[in-house]
């Protein structure tokens, strides 16, 4: 009998491979007849095309092909589409201006691809582009959300007024207006959540091929969810047979949503495949990620708490502007709106909330969702609001947020989501313990006495994860479900192929979901193989992002075990000669209740494939089950972070001298792998608010911050070690009872740190990232405001 | 990267006659800026003269008057001498706070000081401790050597091969590390000369390595930390970018100093 797996700390079976350097990235491959492509882009901001010539550089040596905007044009292919319709508060639909693979007409950011250059080797590919000239005629740039919405700023497409996508509202405006009339209180803030450049240690990278001999198509791609890419690419933009299209999403080495996307490179070298009748390779260098990958976060944001006299939270309100960039990529309007304003009701009973959201076109690369998308800056807005408001109203943080916490479940907010369950106050009695919060106090004057400054914040996040229901999702205006699909494929000897939909790209999928298998089964995690990535392999996925993997992904495999088992059932009662209501299924062996006759998993595995007179009315040989799982609630992860930092007043350095995490996951089927997924938002989400910043030059709208050497990602030593616990309150609705934990850290943390910053610094109003100088200077302020 | 010729130098002089033989030619030391240079295409030498082979730009040698280098010594090399550990620690310690461990196994002083960044930690090291840099040709002191941002006095076709630094009584650097490159966004080296004489030298707060006149003065008349808190360097002409403004840059060169006289008499 083999041991329970779940709830185990098994070590992740895929590490081996990725750290003996035995991983197959896309860029490992190289296929016969290999050729490389390098695209022109645009060097400026903003600009109209003359011409593009590339007869010099299709004399270079080992030239195969350039293709520019007017060969894609001519080839009658559409631009890239986005996945998720949002409506106005006008109730006009978004702008959705083209988004060429190849600019036509204009570019619109530093980076925006005009052609593509393809030769035998990279080097020649490099040396012709140099050769291809493009005659640009320049035009002013905008990069900033609320610049571009100001009369007279330049129009990043031509007809789309003020650079307006959309503007959209939730909750009830009326309701919020008039609580807001009777308050005691109110706090108002004004936030930016900076940009992000998300930076996966692998790069993007392509390889297409075409095949003459079947007309077919394989597009080896680092991405996400490929089969969401091939049925875009298909659909929409090439109008290529789906089933004469592959797409493997091999190894890929990080993605934090960055390659969730449809881009542009993809499509291109897809297209262009059959053109030259070779194979060709692109991987970005990172200058190309930072100018092309799409960007996170990005949004101005003014918020309004009223309160009563005690401290009740009455309403909130809050207004948004999000940087979309210059296209809307494939996830983009849904972040800012339904991966947003329905998370601010954060795990307070505020009942009245009214959020609208304005979606702004800018000269900067696309922004779509980052590792929490649109949770993270809910997340920010409610946690510093909610912090300010206890500061100004001189009451204990914690005891605020109890005094307001939902307490009885199923909660409806006012902002469409439906609470299943959760316990706030138990992981906020936990952080409190772990944090020490009683001996802050001492702490703080102890640091005193050496002129640094102690501060203490809080976070107590609320996350909507499993994405998504797709009867909600629909509703909201996704352009698809977003279920996810599952196969197991039951092999004569008991050994088990499991494809599933979702796609792992750090995330130990391949470990985790063999743990459930195993466990379900009662046989050996050996015995277990998880496959993924591959349209030809497996039947159907969504991918992975929204923390849904195993909420979604990991479900619609149990729902596949289950009609395995049921199998299993009908063939055990043939062999053991039993009723089918007798049999039971318990640690790998099906038994007739209440005897010690039994067949064990394998062998009734091995007759499914050898059958003896099967009774073919009743039971087909075989054993090979897949299902479909569209879940009927979103997941909601909670818990509280507590940071504890000393500033330097001197310098304006931060050390983060504790960092506390508790989170409420639901049921945990590897406890080893989700405290890694805690770590690494946790330092996702401390990078943000600590260094990082992508920043454009507002006057020549080039990318400041496009090298390692300005933007600032964080390192290990900028991190404390991390204290973090759970507190479990199962999910209601999925039978593995899981939350998901993948954009908790990042979701949670960069305002827990803020708060205790401010803390420190004794201000109200500090913004991300907080770095030296940045903190140095509010410092010098405070003090040249209290010295005047 | 454009396509170029790949050569090695046996020593010094095989490396001068290489490197005038083809008008565009250029040393290879550790490569730590070159290559990447070439690689953005920003560099295209015809020639690339690695320098790794000459056994003459190698070398640690420590005597009573100080420390002279080679010009291939690597950082780490320096960074893990016990002979500079013990005779000159600020160099071990500021070898040691270079760039990351790759860099510091590749990179060189003498690569690092004919680049001359204006970021760079070397150059304070040179001009603080009154170094003199020997080249194939001459002898220059350090006061003469660093002449703007990225400009050196060496003249085309001249190397260096090698650093000597004389042994103070005491001195210390201080880094304030830029977050994002953790090169130097101010580096402070304050020392006390064998003869008493004080030189502050700032890297990575202008537009090349430079000394402090007033710290120089208040320390050779008292070495304490207060002689240097309250004087303030002005602004004017300081680096200015996203990670510091010229002010934050200006308050940080009197912070880095007091600290580093703290540590100089710890
Ligand atoms: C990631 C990273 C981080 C870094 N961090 C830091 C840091 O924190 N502090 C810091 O100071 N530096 C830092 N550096 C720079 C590093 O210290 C190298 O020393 C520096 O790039 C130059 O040294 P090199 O030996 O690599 O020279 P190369 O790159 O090989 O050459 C640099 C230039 O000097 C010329 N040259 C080389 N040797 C000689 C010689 N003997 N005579 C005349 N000319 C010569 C070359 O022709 C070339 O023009 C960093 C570099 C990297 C890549």
């Amino acid at each position: 009998m083999a041991t329970p797996y779940i709830g185990v700390p098994v070590q992740r079976r895929e590490d081996l491979r990725f750290l003996t350097g035995a991983g197959n990235y896309t860029d490992d491959l190289t296929l016969p007849g290999q050729t490389h492509a390098v695209f022109v882009r645009s060097p400026h901001a903003h600009a109209r095309i003359r011409s593009v010539k590339t007869a010099a550089a299709a004399r270079a040596p080992g030239v195969v092909g350039i293709f520019t905007g007017e060969d894609v044009a001519a080839a009658r292919i559409n631009g890239l589409p986005c996945g998720w319709l949002i409506h106005g508060t006008d109730g006009q639909p978004m702008k959705e201006p083209a988004h060429p693979i190849l600019a036509q007409g204009k570019v619109r950011h530093a980076g925006d691809p005009v052609a593509v250059v393809i030769a035998e080797s990279l080097a020649q590919a490099r040396d012709a582009a140099e050769r291809v000239e493009v005659d640009y005629d320049l035009l002013p740039s905008v990069v900033d959300s609320v610049e571009a919405l100001k009369p007279g700023a330049p129009l990043v497409h031509d007809d789309v007024a003020a650079n307006r996508c959309y503007t959209w509202a939730i909750g009830d405006k009326a309701a919020t207006d008039a609580a807001f009339a009777s308050a005691a209180h109110v706090t108002t803030l004004e936030f930016q959540n900076n940009r992000l450049i998300p930076n996966p240690i692998e790069p993007r990278a392509v390889n297409a091929t075409y095949s003459r001999a079947d007309d077919s198509y394989t597009l080896h791609v680092s991405n996400q969810n490929p089969h969401v890419e091939r049925l875009l690419m298909c659909a929409f933009v090439l109008g290529l047979p789906e089933h004469k299209v592959r797409v493997v999403a091999p190894d890929v080495g990080g993605g934090f949503g960055s390659k969730i996307y449809l881009y542009a490179e993809d499509v291109v070298l897809t297209w262009a495949s059959k053109k030259v009748n070779r194979p060709i390779k692109w991987t970005a260098e990172r200058s190309e990620s930072f100018l092309t990958d799409a960007h996170g976060r990005d949004h101005h944001t003014r918020a309004q708490l009223a309160l009563d006299r005690d401290g009740r939270f009455l309403a909130l309100r809050v207004d948004t502007k999000a940087n979309m960039g210059a296209y809307l990529s494939t996830f983009a309007s849904a972040v800012p709106t339904i991966l947003y304003a329905t998370l601010l009701a954060g795990q307070y009973a505020t009942p009245h909330i009214h959020c609208e959201v304005t979606a702004v076109f800018t000269n900067t690369a696309p922004v779509d969702a980052y590792r929490g998308a649109g949770r993270p800056e809910a997340t920010y807005v409610v946690e510093r609001i909610v912090e300010a408001a206890a500061r100004e109203m001189k009451i204990d943080p914690a005891a605020l947020r109890r005094r307001n916490f939902i307490r009885s479940f199923p909660y409806q907010t006012p902002v469409a989501l439906l609470y299943d369950t959760g316990d706030y106050e138990a992981t906020l009695d936990r952080a409190i313990e772990m944090a020490d919060v009683a001996g802050f106090p001492a702490r703080r004057a102890e640091a005193a006495r050496r002129g640094k400054l102690r501060g203490l914040g809080y976070a107590c996040y609320i996350e909507a994860c499993g994405i998504a229901p797709s009867s909600v999702a629909g509703s909201l205006g996704a352009r698809a479900g977003l279920f996810e699909a599952g196969e197991v494929r039951v092999h004569p000897t008991g050994k088990v192929t499991v494809f599933t939909g979702s796609h792992a790209h750090g995330q130990g999928h391949e470990t985790t979901f063999a743990q459930v298998v195993a466990d379900r089964l009662g046989i050996s995690m050996d015995d277990v193989e998880i496959v993924h990535g591959d349209t030809s392999k497996v039947l159907f996925g969504m991918g992975t992002y929204g923390s849904r993997s195993l909420a979604v992904g990991g479900t619609a495999i149990v729902k596949a075990l289950d009609k395995v088992v049921a199998k299993g059932r009908k063939i055990a009662a043939h062999l053991l000669e039993a009723a089918e209501s007798d049999i039971e299924f318990a640690d790998g062996q099906f038994r007739v209740a209440g005897t010690d006759r039994s067949k064990a998993f394998a062998e009734i595995a091995l007759t499914a494939y050898v059958p003896h007179n099967f009774p073919h009315d009743k039971l087909e040989p075989g054993l090979n089950e897949n299902a479909f799982y569209d879940p009927s609630n979103f997941t909601f992860p909670a818990g509280t972070y507590v940071c504890e930092v000393e500033v330097d007043p001197e310098t304006g350095i931060v050390r983060i001298e504790r960092f506390v995490a508790v989170d409420d996951f639901g049921n945990i089927i590897n406890p080893m792998i989700v405290e890694g997924q805690v770590h690494g938002g946790l330092v996702q989400g401390l990078g943000q608010a600590m260094n990082e910043c992508g920043i454009y030059d507002s006057g020549s709208g080039q990318l400041t911050t496009g090298t390692f050497l300005d933007y600032c990602m964080p390192r290990a030593d900028d991190m404390p070690s991390f204290q973090v616990d759970t507190r479990s309150t199962p999910c209601t609705h999925n039978p593995l009872g899981v939350k998901g934990c993948g954009e908790a850290g990042a979701i949670g943390s960069p305002p827990a740190l803020m708060n205790a910053i401010t803390d420190a610094l004794g201000v109200a109003d500090f913004a991300m990232p907080a770095t030296p100088q940045r903190v140095w200077a509010t410092l010098q302020q405070a003090q040249r405001k209290q010295a005047a | 990267m454009y396509a170029f010729r790949y050569q090695t130098a046996s020593s010094a002089a095989d490396a001068a006659s290489r490197l005038a033989a083809h008008e565009d030619a250029k040393l290879l030391a550790g490569g730590q800026t070159m290559i990447a240079s070439m690689k953005l295409r920003l560099a295209s030498p015809s020639d690339l003269i690695d320098l790794a082979g000459a056994a003459d730009l190698r070398g640690i040698t420590v005597d009573a008057r100080g420390v002279t280098l080679g010009a291939m010594s690597r950082h780490a090399e320096v960074a893990r001498s016990a002979e500079v550990q013990k005779a000159l620690p600020v160099l071990a310690k500021l070898a040691g706070g270079i760039g990351d461990r790759m860099v510091r196994n590749m990179g060189t002083m003498g690569g690092s000081v004919a680049n001359n960044d204006p970021a760079a930690d070397y150059p304070a090291a040179v001009l603080g401790l009154n170094a003199t840099v020997t080249t194939t040709t001459r002898s220059i002191a350090a006061d003469d050597f660093f002449l703007g941002m990225y400009e050196t006095a060496l003249q085309p076709g001249e190397i260096i091969t090698s650093i000597s630094f004389p042994i103070p009584k005491r001195a210390a650097y201080m880094k304030f590390k830029n977050p994002a490159s953790r090169y130097a966004m101010v580096g402070v080296l304050v020392a006390q000369l064998a003869d008493g004489s004080v030189r502050v030298a700032v890297t990575g707060a202008g537009p090349v390595v430079f000394r402090v006149a007033a710290m120089e003065k208040a320390l050779e008349a008292s070495f304490t930390p207060a002689a240097v808190a309250s004087i303030k360097v002005p602004a004017d002409g300081l680096n200015a970018d996203i990670h510091a403004q010229a002010d934050y840059r200006a308050h940080l060169i009197t912070v880095m100093a007091k600290r580093a006289v703290e540590a100089a008499l710890a």
